[in-house]
């Protein structure tokens, strides 16, 4: 009978499951688990917390400092003529401009240039843990505040207020004077977003948390996050520049269509 | 060259009257003759379709395609409209909808403009002719017989004899209109100035400055350097009426500098704190808001029309199309440590207008 045959067959299975050695496995799993879990959690913070303040991290950020920064910055980031003062900048104003390339400067002109990464991230963790361990300044920011998990409308909010007059509504970017510009926020980090409005680099404004508190910071970057992940409800963005790209466009296609129909109509048929 | 029957005509007596002209005396207009002759058309060339029985098929062909797809495009946009819905959560789901309604729709008048044009083009007959046009003024019977009717009416109604009913009947016309006049005065402002209105804004002695748009007060410690805060004066984000026409006017961008950066003018040493200035954020030029902010610089730039205005020595104009500085907010700090207002600007805010002091 085949039906009897198939219940034995399931009770021999659950008895196999049953097999102390199955139990075994599974604390021996469960302990694997929690243990990997918990060596991660506790070296993730001890990366945060510990590497900006022990004296070898500090030690080998000045080394790096010396031979990378201070013939602009001076030797002991006192500043010169050619490069101001590092003193109370802060660890965030440090990842800021070497973890987006901007420092070291390429060369002198009206705003420092994004270039591609010159040194590591524990390169740049140790610079940061040296320059801000010449003075108190703007922290790296709470990773809890990086998830981009706020709430997008309060962030776009705020950005329409504070952000979008120089770096346009879309986060597109913009022109400013003599040269200067407000680059395209797409692409940008979470972390580099939040340091930014933090250390107001170069010519942008400084929005510290009595401005912008740290939860519309977040909700910021949710914004900004949440519309380089959305594509636009309204089909092709051309940049999001606005009228420029928009009407560039209907000049040439629109127009072009219509003065290409315009002359196939009156034109005579063979 | 074939002619239009009318066309033939009119053509005829225009040719007739230029003939006449040509002894006139001096000064008389002469229509002069046209020292090129007229070339005429072409010489006539059969298309392909009138040539050969096969494309002229094929055009046929070609033309009822055009058409079925017109069908099918609006068929295809009636599909699309109910296979993609609009679903409010979901800002993605309107550039499909929108895209597959557009490209239907398009199908649909573009096949059937196209078919029809190479309908006429390809297959309608193509004989080449001329209309000419009419002259512009009518004939002698013609306009003798207009000024009659006219004649005729003003008789039977005695427009022309019935003086007073003329004339009451041009009063009741001109009047009509007034009841719009008053109804339209109604829409605006009532028992205001509108330059008062223009003059003043929400700040007054101790308004605290605010957080846009939350309406949390600023304290001056917490200002730091190279900040720029955007400002509403305090219990603006409260109000229940007229909120945006407040907020235009006494929108203001707060900016920290280092105090040895500012050039005061000896009259308005008191008007900053420590650094902290505060100028009106509308432009002088046409009132766009003024926001871009270099904090190096201390340049401000208008997005509108490129006026700069240099922070450091009381937003005075250094490029571009405005014509004033921008108003200057005088601020002090209150026993709390909180920004405020001392007074009101101390001149209207934003553009010229006509009667601005």
């Amino acid at each position: 009978m085949p039906e009897i045959k198939t219940v034995t067959s399931r009770a021999g299975r659950k008895a196999g499951r049953r097999h102390p050695m199955a139990s075994v496995a599974l604390i021996a799993i469960g302990l694997l688990f929690t243990g990997g879990a918990y060596a991660m959690f506790s070296t993730s913070t001890a990366r945060a917390e510990s590497d900006l303040s022990s004296q070898q991290t500090i030690d080998e950020g000045k080394k790096l400092f010396a031979a990378n920064c201070a013939t602009c910055h001076g030797l002991s980031a006192e500043g010169s003529p050619e490069g101001p003062s590092l003193i109370g900048v802060g660890a965030a104003s440090v990842d800021f401009q070497v973890g987006t390339g901007r420092m070291p400067l390429q060369m002198s002109g009206p705003q420092a240039q994004q270039k591609p990464v010159q040194f590591t991230e524990e390169q740049t963790r140790a610079l940061a843990a040296y320059v801000a361990s010449l003075a108190p300044g703007p922290g790296l920011p709470d990773p809890a505040l990086l998830g981009a998990d706020g709430d997008a409308a309060a962030g776009g909010e705020l950005f329409r207020v504070n952000c979008a007059m120089c770096h346009n509504v879309a986060g597109a970017g913009g022109a400013l004077t003599e040269g200067k510009f407000a680059p395209s926020l797409a692409g940008v980090t979470e972390a580099h977003i939040y340091e930014a409005m933090v250390t107001g680099p170069q010519n942008m404004p400084v929005f510290n948390d009595m401005n912008i508190t740290p939860e519309g910071k977040r909700d910021i970057i949710t914004y900004l996050k949440y519309l380089e992940n959305n594509p636009s409800p309204g089909g092709f963005a051309l940049g999001s520049l606005g009228p420029v790209s928009e009407g560039l466009f209907l000049w040439i296609f629109g127009l072009g269509s219509v003065v290409a129909l315009t002359v196939w109509i009156t034109a005579k048929s063979n | 060259m074939a002619k239009d029957d009318n066309g033939g005509k009119d053509q005829a007596a225009a040719d007739s009257s230029s003939v006449e002209r040509v002894g006139a005396p001096a000064g008389t207009a002469v229509v002069a003759q046209d020292s090129i002759a007229n070339p005429g058309f072409p010489p006539h060339r059969l298309r392909v379709t009138d040539l050969d029985p096969k494309a002229d098929r094929r055009a046929e062909r070609t033309v009822y395609t055009l058409f079925y797809l017109s069908i099918v495009g609006s068929v295809f946009a009636i599909v699309a409209y109910m296979a993609f819905p609009i679903i409010p959560e979901e800002p993605d789901s309107v550039r499909l909808n929108n895209l597959f309604i557009g490209l239907g729709l398009t199908l649909a008048l573009l096949a059937l403009g196209i078919g029809a044009v190479h309908w006429g083009k390809a297959l309608m007959s193509d004989h080449e002719g001329v209309d000419e046009r009419h002259q512009v003024r009518g004939s002698d019977e013609t306009r003798a017989r207009a000024v009659e009717i006219f004649q005729q009416a003003n008789d039977e109604s005695g427009f022309g004899r019935r003086t007073l009913i003329r004339n009451s009947l041009i009063g009741a016309l001109i009047v009509f209109p007034l009841p719009a006049v008053v109804l339209f005065r109604g829409l605006g402002p009532q028992d205001e100035n509108p330059v008062d209105l223009l003059s003043q804004t929400m700040w007054r002695e101790g308004t605290r400055l605010a957080l846009d748009p939350s309406g949390i007060p600023i304290k001056a410690a917490d200002v730091t350097l190279g900040s720029a805060i955007h400002v509403i004066p305090e219990g603006l984000q409260d109000l229940e009426h007229g909120k945006l026409e407040e907020k235009a006017k006494s929108a203001v961008l707060l900016m920290r500098l280092r105090p040895e950066d500012l050039q005061q003018r000896p009259d308005r040493v008191d008007w900053s704190y420590n650094g902290i200035v505060a100028y009106s954020k509308i432009c002088t030029h046409v009132g766009c808001p003024v926001a871009l902010y270099e904090q190096q610089t201390h340049h401000l730039l208008c997005p509108c029309h490129q006026s700069q205005f240099d922070v450091s020595d009381h937003c005075k104009v250094i490029f571009g199309p405005a014509k004033r500085p921008l108003p200057q907010l005088p601020i002090a700090v209150d026993a709390e440590g909180y920004l405020i207002a001392q007074s009101d600007f101390t001149e209207p805010v934003g553009p010229s207008f006509w009667e601005r002091p």
